[in-house]
């Protein structure tokens, strides 16, 4: 077994309006910072053992779709590193 | 007949729901999650209030808590279910119901009066109106904002699955009419079987004629129509 952490991103699905996204945007543009867009995402830091970085990855996958995110509203990515 | 009204940790419609069906000479009680779906239940209130502190993503704990498994095989054999503001929220997170609803656009939270236009008067919930009724209910929430991609949204209003629009005294649903930002102004739907229904809006804090409005009875009668069959 080895030691991985395995990184779940969650975002909103193109096209979901994110308002709040869009009030940090507006914030940002008060602060006096030119911007085109903002996008934010939710990032989940998964330690865990696994035989394989697949394995890992499967894992971690698995997390997100059943409780991570919400397939209806969201995509999610995962990223695999031995720690 | 019996109707538990499951509360977990952060529910607090649990009590006005309680209060709201007696009134109206529905027996119902107070269920605690952990302590499971007691054998009488004849109908359940997945009630309003702050789950698990809104973790992750409103209702989203709440939905995968062991009591869920119980409330999906209930509903799966008749029982009639009802999910109110956060109770809808769990609702579409443990998959009775399809869709999601995510941050108002406003990204405020919103406690006000609205309108809700009566789509389908055939169900339990909406047997004591006609269609095209406009009844006025309290909203209390930040994340109410109905979200579903846009064929799937097209096939649930085919299927007769959308129940409550947002709406303007006159029954209009344009955008001024529509306070959180909600897809074609849906505030409420139905899962795949017209006894279980969900909606944000909070038909238990407009029965009580003391607290003001009472157009949500009917909503609540559903219980009691649902037993009797007369869908």
């Amino acid at each position: 077994m080895t030691a991985y952490t395995a990184t779940v991103t969650v975002r909103l699905k193109h096209g979901v309006l994110d308002p709040e996204a869009e009030t940090t945007k507006q914030a940002l543009e008060r602060l006096g910072f030119d911007l085109e867009g903002l996008r934010s995402a939710d990032r989940f830091e998964v330690d865990l053992e696994a035989e394989s970085a697949d394995a890992a990855s499967e894992r971690a996958s698995e997390m997100a779709e059943r409780l991570l995110a919400n397939p209806t509203i969201h995509d999610y990515d995962v990223e695999v590193d031995e720690r | 007949m019996t109707v538990s009204i499951i509360r977990f940790g952060g529910s607090n419609c649990d009590r006005d729901a309680e209060r709201a069906l007696a009134h109206l000479g529905i027996d119902a009680e107070i269920v605690w999650h952990e302590d499971g779906l007691p054998a009488e239940t004849s109908g359940i209130v997945l009630p309003g209030g702050f789950s698990y502190g809104d973790y992750l993503r409103a209702g989203a704990m709440a939905a995968r808590s062991p009591i869920m498994n119980e409330v999906r095989e209930a509903a799966a054999d008749g029982t009639p279910v009802l999910g109110v503001c956060n109770g809808a929220q769990v609702g579409c997170e443990s998959g009775l119901t399809e869709g999601a609803f995510t941050t108002n656009e406003s990204a405020r939270f919103q406690c006000e009066h609205v309108y809700l236009r009566i789509e389908r008067d055939d169900t339990p919930w909406t047997a004591a109106y006609e269609e095209g009724d406009v009844i006025e209910v309290p909203i209390a929430h930040g994340e109410g904002r109905y979200e579903v991609d846009d064929d799937r949204l097209a096939e649930l209003e085919d299927e007769g699955r959308v129940l409550f629009r947002y709406c303007d005294e006159d029954g209009e649903t344009g955008p001024d009419a529509n306070p959180n930002g909600s897809k074609h102004n849906v505030a409420g739907v139905l899962g795949e079987r017209e006894h279980v229904a969900v909606l944000m809006p909070h038909p238990e804090r407009a029965t009580l004629p003391d607290v003001g409005g009472t157009d949500g009875q009917g909503i609540l009668r559903g219980f009691e129509t649902a037993a009797t069959g007369a869908e």
